[in-house]
């Protein structure tokens, strides 16, 4: 083997300390913080957020990277309010309160803030199965054709859709870049790494090493990246093909609190059924086990609950009927 | 948290590559042999994972040796660093000197950025499309390939090209003024190692004069010599500091009224004082990323002064008690990074480093973002380089989330300057709310570009004049100060002083201190938009105001280029205020901030695109 001298090989007896041993998360005792939202006197605990604040007050924020399961990466500034004293607008999910701050949620500049995020994310990215986003984007009145249609065309995401394995499939045409997924993955539930953000700029995209498919990836089929994407760009197959069946269909469907037969942690699913069949499996956020993540077993594998009967899922109907023809 | 690697294999080269940093692999956890009782350990914790700070160090070595990051490759630093290998791709790929697809073993980048752009650089592109075929394809039967490039930080001897060979024998330099030939002379195999070194006095046109603070050795000094530093009045200020201890420094600085040089002109008193406060393991950072268009100022201190940037920084040490230290140097000044490589190694041998901290120099890969501070640290770390959200403040978590003190080249290099003379000294030069001397980066259209040192004081009239006045017709259309993230000025603001206070009255800031001048020959629209492609390429696309903002600005800017508006003008106009105040308000740091403050600043003043 060769060796060969590095100039860059930064010198090894240099110790060079390691980051810091996260602190153990201590139960400080509630002391209040008392600030103002739009003129209103709130209190909220200490380590207590602008966004607690603002839902203190009654006041409605928009948010989409933000989610209580998740640690705030404050990356869509869809959040953000003005805060007295401060040059630039503060994104609520993450700036924590502080006794005395004064924080406008109604002005023209915050809403101006968050039009043109939603206009840009709009303008970009497919929103068709974002019904949150949508939502907000009739609230703040949000034009994404300002930036082109037609002909003059503004560039996006758009790209083909990757479906690599039989339980969920990847369409980032519909990513706006939240990093959720990517936390999910990581340090905040699963500890996989499958994925994580690669590229830069408006060329930045979640991606797995090299794009290789998922079944080459450290991915473990738990689908808690697709539990917490606010877009659908990340989607049970099962959903998708429904909705290519144009057979799903969420005003017929009803979701059943159960517990998780698997083991012995005792996970809270919700199964969404459609026409008395399991078309999904979620875990609702405020679930004390384990807040709304899951493992492959739980959100997957429910697909024996229909063999019992000797049924199909809906979505099989149409391969079936593929298959036939 | 167990890795998963795809079946790619090293190879021999790739494998020496990593090891030539991190040694050879101890176990087969890490990638190497089986040892003896392995069967029996485990290799993973913090302990496992405290290395991912040299994922950059490691990507470097692999990019010199075999010119891209493979799959194999990677595989093999992330089993060595214990770090999950998609994370280390979206390093990598973030990057934009790294490739993480086969690449020739030659490259050449040529800046065909604002100020190189009027000095030539678009006909040597056409040149080099004509020679060696368009830009960033392969060339030369697959062996080498050219790149445009934003802004390499050597302006003032425009146009610039950065050369890299991969290989064993591993080659960078720059040329500058290059020339096609000469380009297409260093995209061959084994070609010369560097460039012709050019005389100071070329980058430095005052070199020599007795008024000179900041420069006063730089053309004069041997940048390799420790003793010739010291015979030109050297360490005097890091002994005289350790004399009179930490206090009495940092009284000093805060007395002189420095403000950062880094572009946000924060006092740096009170952030020494802020770090000094505090106790256990804190970091000392020397930001010399200086990527911003138009800016060379750091590079030629640390080229030509080297020890002087060493100095500087173990007085800061010793004031703030850092244990240990880097420099964050962009990885586009292989001269700079040489002699400072030089003047580490040389000031640890001669023991002026003992019994304070230690300095590592650790190099960019290509990111302007990275000049960020938070950004920065994240680089350090071996993470992506976006920057984080403020506060905490570097000064109570910064790098490895401890206490940080990040100061700017010249920042620092104007500390050995205050001990000696003192702070109250210090502070009587410049003007009341600007002390001292600064240094300003003149390029563009002016007869003598250069790095230039004044008091501040001097208004951007002085400044031109100081630099042989406007060159092409003669004749002033605008000029842009402080960078990229600056603003453009009209003949008739010329007199503005060139200070904190001057430039933030007319809506301007001192930034990186850039002067560069457009004669009414120069189309500005032009320079608009390689702007706003500046900031489209550069934005690290964390939040959106600034991954989208930035591309819907030049998009819109393009259209009005084309005479092709959406609507009418009026609307565009209407719409790029907007795009310009959601970047200016929500982005998350100071690249989304500034990105439309150039172009606003240009329409505002002149009737372009009209
Ligand atoms: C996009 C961006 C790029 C920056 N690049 C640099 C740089 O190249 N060098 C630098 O010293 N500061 C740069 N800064 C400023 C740093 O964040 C920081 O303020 C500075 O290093 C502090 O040093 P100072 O107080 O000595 O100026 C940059 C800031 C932003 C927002
Ligand atoms: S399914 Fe689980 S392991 Fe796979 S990418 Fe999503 S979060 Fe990561
Ligand atoms: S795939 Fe979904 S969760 Fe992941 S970043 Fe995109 S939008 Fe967010
Ligand atoms: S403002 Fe731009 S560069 Fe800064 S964090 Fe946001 S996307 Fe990144
Ligand atoms: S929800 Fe606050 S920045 Fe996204």
């Amino acid at each position: 083997m060769e060796t060969n001298a590095n100039p860059d090989a930064p010198d090894l007896k240099i110790p060079v300390p390691r980051g810091p041993v996260p602190d153990v998360p201590r139960r400080e005792r509630a002391a209040a913080v008392e600030m103002t939202v739009d003129g209103r006197a709130v209190a909220v605990p200490a380590g207590a957020t602008l966004l607690d604040a603002c839902r203190q007050a009654g006041v409605e924020t928009p948010t989409l990277c933000y989610l209580e399961n998740l640690t705030p990466v404050n990356v869509c500034r869809v959040c953000v309010v003005e805060l007295e004293g401060s040059r630039t607008l503060v994104p609520a999910c993450s700036r924590k309160a502080e006794a005395g701050m004064s924080v406008r949620t109604d002005s023209e500049r915050v809403r101006l803030s968050r039009r043109m995020v939603l206009e840009f994310l709009a303008s970009a990215t497919d929103v068709s199965t974002a019904p949150e986003l949508r939502g907000y984007m009739t609230e703040y009145g949000a034009a994404p054709d300002r930036y082109g249609n037609g002909s003059e065309r503004a560039a996006t995401v758009a790209q083909p859709v990757k479906i690599d394995n039989d339980l969920y499939i990847r369409d980032y045409s519909k990513c706006i870049l939240c990093y959720k997924c990517v936390e999910a993955c990581g340090e905040d539930a699963q500890n996989t790494f499958a994925i994580a953000v690669a590229g830069r700029g408006f060329d930045a995209e979640i991606s797995t090493e090299y794009d290789v498919p998922l079944t080459e990836s450290a991915c473990v089929y738990c689908g808690n990246c697709i539990g917490v994407c606010p877009t659908g760009a990340l989607m049970s197959k099962t959903e998708r093909d429904m909705r290519e069946a144009g057979s799903w269909d969420e005003a017929r469907q009803e979701r059943t609190d159960t517990i998780c037969p698997y083991c012995g942690v005792g996970c809270t699913l919700t199964v969404h059924t459609q026409e008395k069949r399991i078309v999904k499996v979620s875990s609702p956020l405020d679930q004390e086990v384990t807040r709304g993540h899951l493992c492959i077993k739980g959100r997957f594998g429910w697909q024996f609950v229909q063999n019992i009967d000797g049924g199909q899922s809906p979505g099989d109907e149409r391969a079936a009927s593929e298959n036939d023809a | 948290m167990d890795l998963h690697f795809t079946a790619d294999e090293p190879t021999a080269a790739e494998i020496s590559a990593v090891d030539s940093v991190l040694g050879a692999a101890a176990s087969r956890w890490a990638g190497g042999g089986r040892g003896d009782n392995e069967a029996q350990t485990s290799r993973g914790g913090h302990g496992a994972r405290a290395d991912r700070h040299l994922l950059l160090p490691v990507l470097h070595a692999i990019h010199g040796r075999v010119g891209w990051i493979s799959p194999g490759a990677l595989n093999y630093a992330c089993r060595r660093l214990h770090v999950p290998p998609a994370e280390a791709f979206g390093v990598a790929d973030f990057y934009a000197l790294f490739s993480t697809k086969p690449r020739p073993p030659l490259t050449a980048r040529v800046c065909d950025d604002i100020a190189c752009r009027v000095r030539g650089a678009e006909e040597l592109c056409a040149r080099l499309e004509a020679d060696l075929g368009p830009a960033g394809e392969p060339c030369r039967g697959g062996e080498a390939a050219w790149f445009r490039s934003p802004c390499l930080g050597h302006c003032e001897r425009a146009p610039a090209v950065l050369i890299a060979e991969s290989g064993k024998r591993r080659r960078e330099c720059v040329l500058a003024p290059a020339s096609a030939e000469e380009v297409g002379g260093h995209l061959t195999r084994g070609g010369a190692a560097q460039a012709a070194a050019l005389p100071a006095a070329v980058s430095v046109p005052q070199a020599g004069q007795p008024q000179l603070k900041l420069l006063q050795r730089v053309g004069r000094v041997d940048p390799e010599s420790p003793d010739d530093y010291r015979a030109h009045g050297g360490f005097a200020a890091l002994a005289r500091a350790r004399a009179k201890g930490r206090e009495w420094v940092i009284e000093q600085v805060l007395r002189s009224h420095l403000l950062g040089r880094g572009g946000a002109a924060f006092p740096a008193g009170r952030k020494w004082q802020a770090v000094a406060a505090r106790g256990g393991r804190k970091y000392l950072v020397c930001n010399a990323d200086e990527s911003e268009p138009g800016t060379f100022k750091d590079r030629v201190l640390m080229e030509g002064d080297p020890f002087a940037v060493i100095e500087a920084m173990a007085i800061a040490a010793f004031a703030t008690g850092c244990q240990k230290g880097f420099i964050y140097i962009r990885g586009e000044y292989p001269l700079a990074t040489a002699r400072l490589q030089h003047a580490l190694r040389a000031a640890r041998a001669a023991g002026l480093l003992d019994g304070g901290c230690d300095i590592e120099l650790r190099r960019g890969a290509g990111a302007y973002i990275c000049g960020e501070e938070t950004a920065l640290f994240n680089s350090i770390e071996g993470f992506r380089g976006e920057p984080r959200n403020k506060p905490p403040y570097p000064t109570d978590s910064g790098l490895f989330g401890r206490p940080t003190l990040v100061n700017n080249v010249e920042t620092l290099v104007n500390v050995p300057r205050i001990v000696l003379a003192g702070g109250d000294a210090y502070a009587a030069s410049g003007t009341g709310g600007s002390a001292g001397p600064k240094l300003f980066c003149l390029s563009g259209r002016v007869a003598r570009p250069g790095v230039y040192e004044a008091d501040f004081g001097i208004s951007v009239r002085g400044l031109i004049e100081l630099a042989g006045g406007v060159s092409g017709s003669g004749k002033l259309q605008a000029a842009l100060v402080g960078g990229a993230a600056g603003a453009f000025l009209s003949p008739s603001e010329l007199d503005t002083p060139f200070t904190f206070e001057g430039m933030r009255a007319v809506g301007a800031a001192v930034g990186s201190a850039v002067v560069m001048p457009f004669d009414d020959t120069v189309d500005l629209s032009i320079i608009l938009l390689r702007i706003a492609e500046f900031f489209r390429d550069e934005t690290c696309g964390q939040c959106v105001p600034c991954r989208i903002g930035a591309v819907r600005q030049e998009e819109l800017l393009q259209r009005l280029h084309r005479g092709g508006p959406l609507g009418s003008t009026e609307q565009e106009m209407k719409l790029l205020k907007e795009i310009g105040q959601v970047m200016r308000d929500a982005s998350i740091c100071g690249l989304g901030q500034t990105a439309s403050s150039a172009v606003e600043s240009a329409l505002d003043r002149f009737p372009i695109f009209r």
